[in-house]
């Protein structure tokens, strides 16, 4: 099994020269791009027929971008990796380009931006690739910085692919706490291959989560009661009671704490059927 | 860099620093990029600039000929107006050179057409 990348280097060695080619010629990248994009534009909400100024977190080779532009849009991106920008250069797309690293900040003054779009990227946050780094005051800054960069009412939309379900939670409350309302929509959930996370934040009070894709109406109803009660609460870092993540976590500290405790399986946390 | 970037962009990321806006800019490449105009959205972005920013910005690399120092009220209206805000705000890209904080001092390069906002660990917040 391939490790992730996450797990093999720092993104700004991981996406070298080799990496950043693909991002040119290797067709099923490029249309998982284009296609992730446009799901992070249509979950954006943006006024319809409006050209926009959109910010592209971890833009990388600009195939994001390019999606952006033919909806008409003009973006700014910025990346921590010189070789895929180099790519988005070579690309010539219309967007300019920032070699920043989102866990210092995003380095814009207040309102700058109508939407935030994030393909792929947001994932690399959790990892601590230097000694100073901690992965929640990284992403508490990177959110608190992307909150106020925002302009009223806009939107900000991830696609990204966290690990575990404490990834979700860790991610969802730093967002929250930073301001934001929303959560995660999941679509596809009961596919292992078209399954995609979508992190949709909004900055203008709450409003119900978007339909995901590929799932009964009692399916999304899950997901939305989950951003509610993120936004509820901001779950003060522990998960809400009584769901896996929850059960999980407690089994863990038992453990830790030396108590006898049944392995965790697929059925952990799972509800009863009714019938025996 | 664009100067519609460099109308956002801040050095507030740096640790100390309160607001890092607006940055200066040192040029020694500039480059003329043409960009399909589209009125509408020139419009839309210029309530969000800081037009006398925008102004200095073009002036210090000798880009703000025919520019007007302050916006007109019915600027929607006007074409030419808004074609120049184009060139100036979309068109114009600072190659090479770097940009200055206006507290500390401190140099981000820009190289390619791409300024380089990285920090150190040390001035990380
Ligand atoms: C899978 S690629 C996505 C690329 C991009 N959406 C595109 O169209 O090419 C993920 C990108 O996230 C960037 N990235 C990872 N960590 C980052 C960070 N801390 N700050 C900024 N960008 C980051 C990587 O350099 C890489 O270009």
């Amino acid at each position: 099994m391939s490790k992730r990348p996450e797990h093999q280097a720092p993104p700004e060695l991981f996406y070298n020269e080799d990496e950043a080619r693909k991002y040119t010629q290797n067709s099923r990248i490029i249309d998982i791009q284009a296609q992730m994009t446009e799901r992070c534009l249509e979950l954006l909400l943006l006024p319809e027929d409006t050209p926009c100024l959109l910010l592209d977190i971890g833009c990388g080779s600009g195939l994001s971008g390019s999606v952006l532009e033919e909806s008409g849009h003009m973006w700014i991106g910025l990346d921590i990796s010189p070789s895929m920008l180099d790519v988005a250069l070579e690309r010539e797309t219309e967007g300019d380009l920032i070699l920043a690293d989102m866990g210092e900040g995003v380095p814009f003054k207040a309102g700058s931006f109508d939407g935030a779009v994030s393909v792929s990227a947001l994932q690399w946050l959790f990892n601590a690739d230097k000694k100073s780094h901690q992965p929640i005051k990284r992403l508490y800054k990177f959110f608190s910085s992307l909150y106020a960069s925002l302009s009223r009412s806009a939107r900000a939309v991830f696609q990204f692919y966290p690990e575990n379900e404490s990834q979700l939670d860790l991610v969802t409350s730093q967002a929250m706490k930073a301001g934001f309302y929303g959560g995660v929509v999941i679509d596809y959930p009961n596919s292992a291959k078209a399954k995609k996370f979508f992190l949709v934040l909004m900055t203008g009070g709450a409003a119900p989560l978007p339909q995901a894709l590929g799932t009964e109406e009692s399916d999304n109803s899950l997901q939305v009661k989950y951003a509610r009660r993120e936004a509820s609460k901001a779950a003060r870092g522990k998960p809400l009671k009584n769901t896996r993540a929850w059960l999980l976590e407690k089994k863990e500290r038992r453990r830790k704490q030396g108590k006898e405790t049944k392995p965790d399986t697929k059925y952990t946390g799972r509800k009863r059927s009714g019938r025996f | 860099m664009k100067l519609i970037t460099h109308n956002m962009l801040t050095s507030k990321c740096l640790k100390g620093v309160l607001t890092g806006y607006p940055l200066a800019i040192n040029a020694t490449n500039i480059k003329i990029n043409e960009v399909d105009f589209n009125p509408d959205f020139i419009s839309r972005i210029i309530p969000k600039l800081d037009w006398e920013v925008l102004w200095k910005a073009a002036d210090s690399i000798g880009h703000s000929e025919g520019l007007p120092q302050t916006i007109e009220q019915n600027y929607d209206d006007d074409k030419e107006f808004l074609k120049k805000a184009h060139r100036v705000l979309l068109e114009v890209e600072v190659e090479e050179g770097y940009l200055i904080c206006p507290e500390s001092g401190r140099q981000f390069p820009i190289t390619k057409g791409i300024p380089n906002m990285l920090l150190t660990e040390a001035e990380v917040q």
